[in-house]
């Protein structure tokens, strides 16, 4: 039953935006995003949505994927909206009880239900075209200039990685653990939360042993195979920027000044 | 190649008392050669095992790899690369999400180009015949081909000997005869030394050579045919004999004129039928 659980939402292809360069994705990301937050007009969505829509339509992702990542966070959307409709001072134009909802907090309102809604897309538009591994691989090259001011940028990464490898190994053992318990007439579905909790302490008492026995095997793997830290490593697979990268740069570049352009500029 | 002289390791347990895991241990093994460890649970085969790639360093006396020896320490990376392991869960061995990553891990540790750890990594998985899994994820892979994937892995870091301390335990039939197909292919195609660390007497067979282990020592030294023809003092041990050698023994036991040391089926089949 646990066995249907994916890890990371990534759906593979061959797009452009599939195959920039994770580094630079993850630059782009983190640029559209500081955008949003320099916007103060709704004229300045125009382009965010622009780029949204050449974005989601070049990774060629279904854009119902897209909309999925809104779903666990929708009682974030939902609080942040009623906070500022019922929170903001203005203009009353309507009174439930002692709420009074004003015209300023209606804008307000549906600016920040915006906000939150194409960064959470925007965010959800990289790990959906990004595989986890590369996303770890950007991740370590970009923090890797940090280095010399004492972030582990290759032992972060390389943790990534091997929680990644062992998720499905330990899902899979959660999964034995669970039917040998059942087996034996333990039960975990019945009965109040505390009850269930308790239920649970027999399935993660094994599963803790096993997993620290593991990390010790794997250890001890690691070494036998020449593993000493990042200092001297190679890899195999090199990230290289291309022409696309920078065409994507550009892009980013121009989109981040039009919104500054929105923000100073435009009355 | 390996030379172990005079080796002895102790643990101690929980109590604080000290056991000797290995006492007085020597064991030559030349370049090329096919041995096997034999021994039940506990009889210090493993404790050896680690010794070979300087996991474990002497107690006592001095192990060598390829002349080198493992307490010193500017040899240790050397004697890793010129010694490669191979443990008993192929689960807790792989590192990496892909196939090919994995294999690379080693080669990567190393310092190796880029291009290098490419031609490398193509052909180990070409010698395991694990090249078209490439790009799956381990754990979607049987146990056997995992054990291959580890085994490539080693491989690609070019040693030239190959330590298996009991690599089909945990595995079905079929993957069992995988990897040990993969190893004889490996010892007799490329030329690498094999330590095979076992319990299942029918892999054994194989070697050129076997050591029996028992309570942290060598108990019986030889050929497969030399060792497994002594049926009754492998039994004293607690261990067993190839089916077709208990057969037969009992063959014989019962008048019937067979050699004592068939090992295979085939050379039973041989050997049945010349009676007539």
């Amino acid at each position: 039953m646990l066995k249907d659980i994916t890890i990371g939402q990534y759906i593979p292809g061959d797009t452009p935006i599939h195959n920039l360069d994770p580094r630079i994705k993850i630059i782009i990301t983190f640029a559209f995003i500081a955008a949003l937050f320099f916007i103060n007009k709704f004229f300045g969505y125009l382009f965010v949505v622009a780029f949204m829509i050449m974005a989601v339509g070049l990774s060629k992702i279904p854009v119902r994927y897209i909309f999925k990542g809104l779903k666990p966070l929708l009682v974030i959307i939902l609080l942040t909206v009623a906070l500022n409709i019922f929170m903001t001072e203005g203009e009353v134009i309507y009174t439930i009880w002692k709420l009074r909802i004003t015209k300023e907090g209606l804008i307000q309102a549906a600016f920040m239900a915006l906000r939150l809604i194409f960064l959470i897309t925007g965010a959800s538009l990289l790990t959906l075209t990004t595989s986890p591994i590369s996303l770890t691989d950007g991740i370590e090259k970009l923090l890797n200039p940090l280095r010399s001011i004492g972030v582990p940028a290759h032992e972060l990464a390389m943790m990534m990685t091997i929680a990644l490898r062992f998720i499905p190994t330990l899902l899979e053992e959660t999964d034995k653990i669970m039917k040998a318990q059942m087996a034996r007439g333990a039960d975990f579905e019945t009965g109040n939360i505390i009850s269930r909790a308790r239920a649970m302490v027999p399935l993660l008492v094994p599963l803790f042993i096993s997993a620290f026995r593991r990390a010790d095997e794997l250890a001890l793997a690691m070494e036998a195979r020449c593993y000493r830290g990042g200092e001297n490593r190679t890899r195999m697979k090199q990230l290289s920027i291309e022409f696309r990268d920078y065409m994507a740069l550009i892009i980013t570049i121009v989109f981040f000044l039009a919104i500054l352009w929105s923000r100073y500029f435009v009355k | 190649m390996i030379k172990a002289k005079n080796v002895s390791y102790k643990y101690s347990n929980q109590e604080g008392k000290d056991y000797f895991a290995l006492k007085n241990i020597n064991i030559e093994i030349k370049e090329g050669e096919f041995v096997a460890i034999l021994g039940h649970n506990g009889s210090g085969k493993s404790t050896f095992a680690k010794h070979l790639n300087a996991l474990l360093l002497p107690l006592e006396g001095t192990v060598y790899i390829d002349g080198m020896d493992t307490r010193e320490e500017k040899y240790l990376w050397n004697i890793r690369q010129t010694a490669g392991m191979v443990f008993q869960n192929p689960d807790n061995q792989i590192v990496a999400t892909i196939v090919e990553e994995d294999v690379a891990f080693g080669p990567e540790n190393l310092g190796l180009e880029p291009n290098i750890i490419r031609k490398r990594v193509d052909e180990a998985l070409l010698t395991v015949d694990m090249f078209e899994y490439r790009k799956h994820s381990p754990h979607l892979l049987s146990g056997g081909q995992k054990q291959r994937v580890a085994i490539a892995g080693i491989l690609a870091m070019k040693p030239r000997c190959i330590i298996l301390d009991e690599p089909t335990a945990m595995l079905d039939p079929s993957g069992r005869k995988e990897v040990i197909e993969t190893i004889i292919k490996l010892n007799k195609e490329e030329n690498i030394t094999i330590v095979l660390i076992t319990h299942f007497m029918d892999e054994a067979v194989n070697a050129d050579r076997i050591y029996i282990m028992e309570e942290g020592h060598v108990v019986m030294e030889g050929t497969p045919k030399e060792i497994f023809s002594k049926v009754d003092e492998i039994k004293k041990l607690g261990l067993d004999v190839p089916q077709v050698t208990e057969l037969a023994h009992m063959l014989i036991d019962e008048g019937i004129d067979l050699p004592k040391d068939v090992l295979t089926v085939d050379e039973m089949v041989v050997e049945l039928c010349r009676l007539k």
